[in-house]
């Protein structure tokens, strides 16, 4: 018989090996999900898992697709380490994007190395002002920062249509929802050759550093660490809690809104309605899948991409259903909280588990 | 080193070009058609319209074609390289089924000269790229004439998804339609900002019936206004395939597309070499839209007249915007004895008379 009894300390073991754990199960679920459909499981992994980066056009289109949504999750991520619990990061790249498409739009007929430079910073103030409505929201009127968050994503959306359909839709268009094609000079240059890989590639990758060495080595994100563990404790040490919400939620707006401009600078090239296919919410998976980490959501970020890529290409070859995407990562998620009970938790066979359950231990979580 | 890999890529792309030349030259190898997808094909309207072609160009052509789609492809950045995968993939006629997609298909189009590419709804074309439109406007006449000799209210409501000239040419041959048998009757136009979103479309519908509008056409793509006609007892019009399914008493008929023949007829131009990029915008003559069978509701002398009209439309006598046509400002745009022209009607900017409200700018 099986015992289920609390480990007296986390396991660093089973903290690493959860996600493999996981990433093992949904891959024995997907091969049996491969044989449920009719095919070949080991041809269905195949083309999920391994076909989208069988070339180097779909290595790039991992980094642009993996892009926007490693930028929402490092900011995320540092609100999170705060116990900011920040639902925007969708608003604030739909707001940068917006901005930083009007700015191109001014700039049409303009010419120089620094339209580009200005048009990317003109979408990483809007995505940064657009994070900083719920801190201030928070500081000044103690409002719940998720709901402000969550609302403040529609308004962004419906600001966007506004702008797509009124004052920035193409006046050449038709009438049809989307605003000119941006010019040369306002474009991301690409990385290689015949592929989409943009320099937004290398901000995100940069973000990732930058995340990095601001919680680990500054004493701001100790403030921000110390914040979300014992906010009592923070206060105790003088740290001006409201200076800290305000800069976190920045943090995320504008590297939220540098992905948002970075999408319509790059891939896309003209403000459409649909930006952003969910980014901002995928993130925040990507952030939690990662544990907070910056590599860890840079592994998590690639992960994600590739399933939509995977998605898309059993669709192509295999003629299967678009759903299972979402059932792959539906699976993944589920699995990796299953595991995780492992972290905190171990399965006993047989043995008398009752002291050790009953024994009050501090949770890190 | 970018350079080398730029170089790499250039070579791997000459060798997909050369396969894809080889691939043509076996004429007995089936021709890959690939058709991406806005919505998912189970959406009872515009997706489902599509596949439903895609199916019909399969059966007509037999083992002369394989077919693969894509659905629920969004219109940002992911459409380009689903379509770039489709190209890659062999596909050498490809069917892109949504406005948003017209961009990405022209870029990835200068990328797969070989490959045939089709966008429905757009208006830029290249030399690989062609683009498709039914004339739609003509059935949505024909149910306006079915909306004005059905309506006790003499309010129509119309569930409209962007002020685009494809929709309001729509709502304006309905309106045309519904004031040649009534010309008391009005209409009331609410803009759901979306293409296909059941539960505003519901909403919407249900709003104008609370307006007094005891007929409802949509031009938006879920069953949404047809179900909300249903609940409160009121008549609707179906867009882009049958809907009866969703309301037995309510629908009355619909707009629907018939885009069969046409997959068939392009990819039968490929298959003989004659294909080339051009502008498709054929009509009921050519039977690529169509009305939905009557519901038994309306009269028989109504189903009779429209059934008049629809032949008189085939025939070329009859044209929903055939002049006099006055603007809602009552001011003459077309004199009597003239038709509007195709490119008047591609960029229709205003309403005729008889539609309410304003025209969102």
């Amino acid at each position: 018989m099986f015992k289920v009894e609390k480990r007296p300390v986390e396991s660093r073991l089973m903290g690493y090996l959860s996600p493999v754990l996981a990433a093992v199960l949904t891959l024995v679920s997907g091969a049996l999900l491969f044989l449920l459909l009719g095919q070949s499981p080991l041809e269905g992994l195949y083309t999920f898992f391994v076909m989208p980066l069988s070339d180097l056009y779909g290595l790039s289109e991992l980094g642009v697709k993996a892009a926007p949504i490693l930028l929402c999750a490092m900011g995320l991520a540092v609100c999170y380490r705060a116990k900011v619990w920040n639902i925007g990061a969708e608003g604030q790249l739909l707001f940068g994007a917006l901005i930083g498409s009007w700015a191109a739009l001014q700039l049409l007929q303009v010419e120089g190395a620094w339209v580009l430079p200005l048009v990317l910073l003109a979408g990483a103030l809007g995505g940064m002002f657009w994070g900083l409505i719920p801190a201030l929201l928070r500081t000044h009127f103690n409002t719940n920062e998720i709901l402000t968050t969550i609302m403040l994503n529609y308004i962004a959306l419906n600001v966007l249509l506004y702008g797509v359909h009124g004052p920035l839709k193409d006046p050449d268009g038709y009438n049809f929802p989307e605003s000119a094609l941006f010019s040369e000079s306002t474009l991301l240059p690409t990385l290689l050759d015949g592929t989409r890989v943009h320099i937004g590639v290398l901000f995100a990758l940069l973000a990732v550093a930058v995340v990095w060495v601001l919680l680990s080595r500054t004493f701001i994100g100790f403030q921000i660490r110390v914040l979300g563990l014992d906010s009592r404790a923070a206060h105790y040490a003088g740290y001006n809690e409201k200076r800290l919400v305000i800069f976190v939620l920045m943090l995320c707006g504008g590297l939220a809104g540098l992905a948002g401009v970075l999408e319509v600078t790059g891939p896309i090239g003209q403000l459409v309605p649909q930006v952003s296919p969910g980014y901002g919410y995928a993130a925040i998976i990507v952030a939690f899948l990662g544990r907070l980490h910056p590599v860890g959501i840079l592994l998590a970020s690639l992960l994600m991409a590739l399933v939509y890529m995977g998605g898309e290409m059993v669709q192509i070859e295999l003629g299967l259903p678009q759903a299972l995407t979402g059932l792959f990562q539906g699976m993944l998620l589920l699995y990796l909280l299953a595991c995780d009970f492992l972290i905190h938790y171990r399965i006993r066979l047989g043995g008398r588990a009752t002291a050790s359950v009953a024994a009050p231990v501090s949770e890190g979580a | 080193m970018a350079m080398q890999l730029g170089a790499l890529v250039r070579a791997a792309s000459t060798v997909l070009l050369a396969t894809a030349v080889s691939a043509a030259a076996l004429a007995q190898e089936p021709l890959k058609v690939g058709f991406v997808y806005i919505g998912p094909t189970g959406d009872a309207g515009y997706t489902y319209a599509h596949d439903k072609g895609r199916k019909y160009m399969e059966e007509q052509l037999g083992d002369q074609v394989t077919s693969t789609y894509v659905e629920n492809v969004a219109e940002g950045a992911d459409s380009e390289r689903v379509i770039r995968q489709l190209a890659k993939s062999g596909n050498e006629l490809i069917f892109t089924t949504s406005f948003g997609y017209m961009n990405p298909t022209l870029k990835v189009a200068k990328q797969f000269p070989k490959v045939a590419f089709e966008h429905a709804t757009g208006y830029k074309r290249s030399a690989n790229v062609g683009t498709y439109m039914g004339r739609i406007y003509e059935s949505r006449y024909l149910t306006g004439v079915i909306a004005g000799k059905m309506t006790k209210s003499n309010v129509v409501g119309y569930v409209g998804s962007f002020p685009i000239p494809e929709v309001v040419r729509g709502i304006n041959a309905f309106t045309q339609g519904l004031r040649s048998v009534n010309p008391d009757a009005t209409v009331k136009v609410v803009w759901v900002s979306s293409w296909y979103d059941p539960a505003k479309e519901l909403e919407a519908a249900e709003s104008l019936i609370l307006q007094g509008a005891d007929v409802i056409s949509q031009h938006t793509d879920s069953a949404g206004p047809i179900q909300a006609a249903e609940a409160k007892g009121v008549y609707a019009f179906g867009y882009n395939s049958d809907m009866s399914l969703y309301g037995k008493n309510a629908h009355l008929s619909a707009a629907v597309f018939n885009w069969g023949p046409l997959y068939e007829a392009k990819a039968r131009a490929v298959i003989d070499g004659s294909w080339k990029a051009e502008d498709v915008w054929l009509g009921l003559a050519a039977g690529y839209v169509d009305i939905a069978p009557m519901n038994d509701a309306v009269p028989a002398d109504v189903q009779q007249l429209v059934m008049d009209l629809k032949q008189q439309i085939v025939d070329g006598k009859l044209h929903p915007f055939a002049g006099p046509l006055t603007n809602q400002a009552g001011e003459i745009v077309v004199a009597e004895g003239e038709v509007l022209a195709d490119k008047e009607m591609l960029s229709m900017g205003y309403y005729v008379q008889g539609v309410e409200g304003e025209l969102p700018k």
